[in-house]
């Protein structure tokens, strides 16, 4: 048993039917006809998330379109103890939208207008539908834009990157969603609006809104989000760094660092990682290398070519095989094309990937390099690497083939190995993509009994009932004593299925 | 106080001791009162005479530094000079200027005091807030229990973020033990630019130069009775500052002059503008707001989001004006301190605070009715 198992329930029992249709016909009192769904084949599409290996129908799916609506809906469910689960477009990595059998799936889908755009201001209120890169497309006339820009921006709405803390490849100069957004509506369990955060800094009384983002839809339901704009930089230009050593790829990202010099973006592939990349995307990458850099620097015109010049003299430096400074923007997007392309090129050498996202501190890169490569040859699955060097984020992609008996098992009993190795080295399970069901396990790990009694402490101070979202995040005493009780956690016990 | 010794107490680690002091209080039910250097003890609400001194300055010391990760740990009783200090050698800074505001030749200011007040300095809106760079921190509740919540990354989601959480918590939810901060490069060049204009024209100017690419790092508008100057600081590559600095116009201020500015002037409010007895307000505002019409001189600063007001008009007047604008004022110094001198929260946001209150600190014991008089 290495999978967190969501409960399983079925669709069609008659016990959940009866609370089915008893609560249809509450919702539809108050919600358009066309707001509830209640049929299987209607729900079905809302069985899983971006983690496709978790899959529960929901007990009714709802898609309000007013704050009150919202309002009503969790008000009803509260009185009836129903659980719900809050759902944006369904991108994320970590089942964090995972349905409850026994619960309400509350899409935000429909609510997907820019409320206001300040240019003055440089915000942007919004409603928690609108997808990330509308934001930016919508400030772009400004020349404003949003900064974060998690590799689904196109598809994955503000709501979403709210309730995870979503990142993207700009983290180390611009922030997390925590550093950019605001203002956040929220409505809790009970039904109450509350306003969190504010256009002014530094709101009275506690950070609520750093608790609120990245709380995986488990304090309160997001209904509109205040976030701030940047000024679009006036220049970007990239760098592309070979290596025939992983090890020395590392150091160059340290000394670039220790220069005093913060890129807008800094990554790092493995060889199979740029092998993949470089056969789907055709970016010009090095094949033969054993790591590639991309470093980009941005600002003004000035800035850039000084900072550019002394980059690439670090590169060079650090041993650098070649390296490639971007001569226009078309080329300084062909070599980002592959390290965006990562995800889908290693999906087309392998029937699946499994993707990891612990985040460890640089300096042990080399260490957990070598460990994962250990790891990955004793449970037989290859590991392709993707890294947000510059922030310590490590997207290690498991291959395997979900048809073979036991390998997906196998996938992620390597994957929460992985993980418990990035905490044994100071770092954390999740650096962007969240814990939702997929990583209740290693909460175990990185958190003792009594920081997650305080977590809980602060999931009640929002929701006593503890309705939202539930089995998501922040693991049960009773489940971590028996994880931690398992006798067996290593690739064998997997062999034996 | 030797100077052997004066080392060894800049490097101790109190934990054992302080969960001990705690435990104590818990099971007596007595208050405590949390002290680091006492440089902000006259922010925020007075704690109860009753409520027993905690005194955290002895619990000292960098624990890791590591300039190629920028991120620095150390002990709430560390001194923000001896993290200066450190930083500085290695080329790097505490990004968001942490005012120290403790009387000159006084006790130095420490990380978990200014942590736990959670105040920035001139470089906030283009920069970072103190929030925005806690990486993680490990907690002594009001249970007598030690918590490490967030970590040494840039990246980490695992868990609620009760680290930003204990930022301007004023230490009702915990005692900050050891805090771990981002930290940034020292810019490689800086200039500040002064130019003579009024409010209305001043904040026009700061939102404006704030939407365009260019590297400012402060703003500060004031009138001496001179019919108001603006400076502007920009600071980082070279090359981009010098193109900054003919984009914008304005007098140049020689280094020396500029830096005792934007430290002493603004971030230890040596100015003449905050001398006197008069009641201090902090108003922070979304930074377009059109100049406030409140009595008394105002000094801006944060492009507009944040304004100084040196007023006796009544508090619910001041922050009626300031509310319909969508800001809040605190009474940052003087006047009458027993009421509410933070903004008052709305009924729902009281609840959740008074929630979590209850959740780290269910006796109530850390630093009672600092904040607001409700918990």
């Amino acid at each position: 048993m290495s999978l967190p198992q969501p409960s399983q329930t079925d669709f069609n029992d008659p016990r959940l039917a009866a609370t089915r249709a008893d609560l249809v016909r509450a919702l539809r009192a108050f919600l358009p006809a066309d707001a509830v769904l209640e049929q299987q084949e209607q729900v079905r599409p809302y069985e899983c998330d971006g983690l496709s290996v978790y899959r529960q129908l929901p007990l009714l799916v709802v898609l309000p379109r007013t704050v009150a609506e919202v309002q009503q809906v969790l008000r009803l469910c509260h009185a009836r103890a129903v659980p719900v689960v809050a759902r944006g477009a369904g991108t994320g990595l970590s089942g964090g939208a995972l349905p409850v059998g026994d619960g309400v799936l509350l899409s935000l889908a429909r609510f997907t207008r820019i409320l206001a755009l300040d240019p003055v201001a440089r915000t942007a209120r919004v409603e928690p539908g609108v997808r990330n890169l509308a934001i930016t497309e919508a400030a772009a006339a400004h020349g404003l834009y949003y900064a974060p820009d998690p590799s689904s921006q196109i598809a994955c709405t503000i709501g979403g990157n709210v309730a995870e803390n979503s990142g993207g490849v700009h983290c180390l100069k611009y922030g997390l969603t925590v550093h950019n957004v605001l203002a956040v509506t929220l409505v809790t369990m009970d039904g109450e609006l509350v306003e969190i955060g504010a256009a002014a800094p530094d709101s009275p009384g506690y950070d609520l809104l750093a608790l609120i983002i990245g709380s995986e839809g488990m304090l309160g339901v997001t209904v509109e989000v205040t976030v701030k704009l940047l000024p679009v930089p006036e220049r970007a230009q990239a760098l592309l760094a070979a290596y025939d050593d992983v090890e020395r790829a590392g150091q160059a990202v340290g000394d670039i660092i220790a220069a005093g010099i913060i890129p807008a973006g800094l990554e790092m592939m493995d060889g199979p990682a740029i092998q993949a990349a470089e056969a789907f995307a055709h970016a010009g990458y090095p094949t033969e290398a054993a790591a590639i850099l991309i470093c980009e620097i941005d600002g003004t015109l000035d800035e850039v070519a000084e900072l550019a010049q002394r980059v690439r003299a670090l590169l060079l430096a650090s041993g650098a095989t070649t390296v490639q400074v971007s001569q226009d923007d078309a080329e300084r997007l062909r070599f980002w094309k592959g390290r965006k392309s990562a995800f889908p090129a290693v999906g087309r050498i392998s029937p699946d990937y499994y993707c990891m996202d612990g985040t460890i501190p640089r300096r042990h890169l080399p260490q957990v390099l070598r460990r994962t490569a250990e790891l990955a040859a004793e449970y037989g699955l290859p590991v392709a690497n993707v890294f947000h060097a510059g922030d310590g984020n490590l997207h290690p992609l498991i291959l395997f083939d979900a048809n073979k008996p036991g390998e997906l098992g196998r996938a992620e009993a390597l994957g929460g190995q992985i993980l418990e190795l990035c905490v044994a080295v100071g770092g954390t399970i999740t650096g962007e993509h969240g814990v939702g069901i997929e990583k209740i396990n290693q909460m175990c790990i990185q958190f003792s009994p009594a920081e997650l009694a305080a977590f809980r402490a602060v999931k009640r101070a929002f929701d006593p009932l503890e309705l939202l979202n539930p089995g998501k995040g922040i693991p049960t005493p009773r489940h971590c004593s028996e994880y931690r009780q398992l006798p067996e956690r290593g690739p064998e016990a997997h062999h034996r299925q | 106080m030797d100077e052997q010794t004066r080392n060894t107490a800049a490097h101790q680690d109190l934990t054992t001791e302080l969960t001990e002091h705690v435990r104590a209080a818990a099971a007596a039910g007595r208050p405590l009162k949390l002290r680091g250097a006492g440089t902000k003890s006259l922010l925020g609400r007075p704690v109860a005479d009753s409520a027993e001194p905690l005194d955290l300055a002895g619990h000292a010391g960098i624990v890791n530094y590591q300039p190629k990760e920028l991120v620095i740990t150390a002990r709430c009783g560390t001194t923000l000079d001896a993290i200066d200090a450190a930083l500085a050698e290695q080329g790097q800074q505490i990004p968001f200027e942490p005012p120290r505001l403790g009387a000159r030749g006084g006790p130095a200011a420490t990380l978990g005091g200014t942590i736990a007040c959670g105040l920035s300095g001139p470089a906030r809106p283009y920069a970072d807030a103190a929030r925005d760079l806690v990486l993680g921190a490990r907690v002594l509740t009001g249970r007598a229990e030690v918590l490490r919540f967030g970590g040494e990354v840039m990246k980490n989601v695992a868990g609620y973020d009760c680290s930003r959480l204990m930022v301007g918590a004023f230490g009702t939810l915990g005692v900050l033990l050891d805090i771990s901060l981002k930290v940034m490069p020292l810019p490689r060049c800086s200039r500040t630019l002064v130019q003579a204009c009024d409010q209305a024209t001043a904040l026009e100017r700061m939102n404006r130069w704030a939407a365009r690419p260019l590297p400012i790092t402060a703003t500060c508008w004031a009138d001496a009775g001179d019919g108001g100057r603006l400076w502007v600081r920009l600071a980082g590559a070279e090359q981009g500052v010098l193109a900054a600095q003919s984009a914008i116009g304005g007098e140049p201020l020689p280094d020396d002059q500029a830096a005792t500015f934007w430290t002493e002037s603004i971030r230890e409010q040596q100015h003449g503008f905050f001398g006197g007895d008069l009641p201090l307000w902090r108003i922070a505002l979304p930074q377009a707001t059109a100049p406030l019409d409140l009595p008394g001189p105002q000094l801006l600063e944060w492009g507009g989001a944040q304004r100084w007001l040196r007023s006796t008009a009544e508090p619910a007047a001041i922050r009626a004006v300031v509310s319909r604008c969508g800001g809040h004022a605190t009474l940052f110094r003087g006047g009458e301190r027993t009421g509410a001198v933070f903004h008052p929260l709305a009924p729902p946001v009281l609840a959740l605070h008074r929630q979590l209150k209850h959740a780290f600190d269910p006796q109530g014991l850390l630093n009672p009715g600092r904040l607001y008089p409700e918990f």
